[in-house]
């Protein structure tokens, strides 16, 4: 039946509290953040710690915050990060209520004390981790590759015209971050079965690439009352994506490719 | 505990090659009820408030209970396919959902076909007792 609370062991507590100390506390610039941690070895809950950064020894993005915290203040805090510059998708989370990259979220657009959760809905690992493994099999049963039955040319690469590449542009920009699906109701009540913003504009990229000859396969695969038709238009992917994309209109767009290869 | 990989997970039964019907009949529904709905509100404003006789006449009127037939059948259609979509996303318990599925699908047609009878019968008495 439906759940309307979380379960007994996610239930979240009230945690730590690292206040500010020594020439850190002289600073005026101190900035809460107020961090979802869990352990998965201790057996409690999760909680909410409260670290006081100073902003004048710290660099302008949420990443940088948690990295500051890591080093200087609490060695035990766990996330995922890479390249700090938007392109790896490794830092998304939850900050301040919606998901986007830490490395590319400045503190300063944070009012208050700066909440930081991991991507919601989704079993987590360690603190801000989260087990992605459903997400990308996801990705992966897509066929996210080009498919052909035209043998490639002996002595070049497959051409495509300007105008052609000029779908696929937007769409293959997405960095498999994440938000965009773990912002979406849908894909938080039925992410078994339907495959999430991310992976639909992943296979809408493939759809329209003018060189794939597997578009009716690719059509075939999707076109299922849970895999695609979950989409509601609720549109939170297209709020929420920290690269600008617009998975909700590839996810019409297919729709309407499936109306217009059945009338 | 299931040692099924993650993909195999994902592929699960494989698509049902279904959806688009419905996805296209909720959207050609909701066309049918903007205009018969306009319909239905411009035709209440005309008829004077608590005059029985003159809703009676109203109903029984060829045209009007053509129209209100429609409605009722493409209200209730519409509806079904929403409730449906709504069971399918909330309900996750498989017998649950089925008999709600299945209830759902009952309630709907019971009262299409009691509005339906409904219009019939005032139509055809009124037709008889001209």
């Amino acid at each position: 039946m439906a759940e309307f609370r979380l379960p007994k062991n996610s239930r979240i507590t009230k945690g730590k509290h690292f206040a500010a100390t020594g020439g850190n506390a002289k600073s005026g610039r101190i900035k809460q953040f107020a961090v979802y941690r869990y352990d998965p070895d201790g057996g409690a809950n999760p909680r909410i710690d409260t670290y006081d950064v100073d902003l004048d020894s710290c660099g302008p993005m949420v990443l940088d915050a948690l990295i500051k915290i890591k080093n200087d203040i609490d060695p035990t805090l766990t996330f995922r990060r890479s390249c700090r510059e938007g392109i790896c998708g490794s830092c998304a989370m939850n900050i301040d209520g919606g998901n986007t990259l830490a490395c590319t979220k400045a503190i300063d657009e944070v009012g208050g004390a700066v909440k930081i959760y991991p991507l919601p809905h989704m079993p987590v690992v360690k603190d801000l981790v989260p087990d992605l493994t459903n997400f990308y099999a996801q990705y992966a049963s897509i066929k996210p590759w080009l498919q052909t039955r035209t043998p490639p040319p002996p002595d070049r690469e497959r051409l495509q015209s300007k105008e052609d590449q000029e779908l696929i542009d937007e769409p293959s920009a997405c960095i498999l971050c994440a938000c965009c699906s773990t912002s979406c109701p849908s894909y938080w009540w039925n992410s078994d079965r339907y495959l999430g913003p991310a992976t639909l504009l992943a296979a809408y990229r493939w759809l329209v690439d003018s060189r794939d000859e597997a578009t009716g396969d690719r059509l075939d695969y999707l076109e299922d009352p849970f895999k695609l038709y979950r989409c509601h238009t609720i549109m939170n992917c297209t709020q929420t994506c920290p690269k600008g994309l617009n998975p909700a209109k590839a996810i019409a767009e297919t729709k309407k490719m499936l109306a217009s290869r059945s009338h | 505990m299931s040692l099924r990989s993650p993909l195999s997970r994902v592929l699960g039964l494989g698509s049902a090659k279904a959806g688009t019907e419905h996805w296209w009949a909720q959207r050609v529904s909701a066309v049918a009820l903007l205009l018969l709905g306009i319909w239905f509100v411009i035709a209440l404003t005309q008829l004077s408030p608590g005059s029985y006789d003159e809703v009676i006449r109203f109903i029984a009127a060829p045209v009007n209970a053509v129209l209100l037939i429609l409605l009722a059948a493409t209200l209730a259609y519409h509806s079904y396919l929403g409730v449906q979509v709504v069971i399918e996303d909330y309900l996750h318990t498989h017998g649950v959902k089925v008999l709600a599925l299945m209830l759902s699908r009952f309630i709907h047609v019971l009262v299409a076909v009691a509005s339906i009878y409904a219009i019939l019968r005032i139509g055809i008495t009124a037709g008889i007792a001209a």
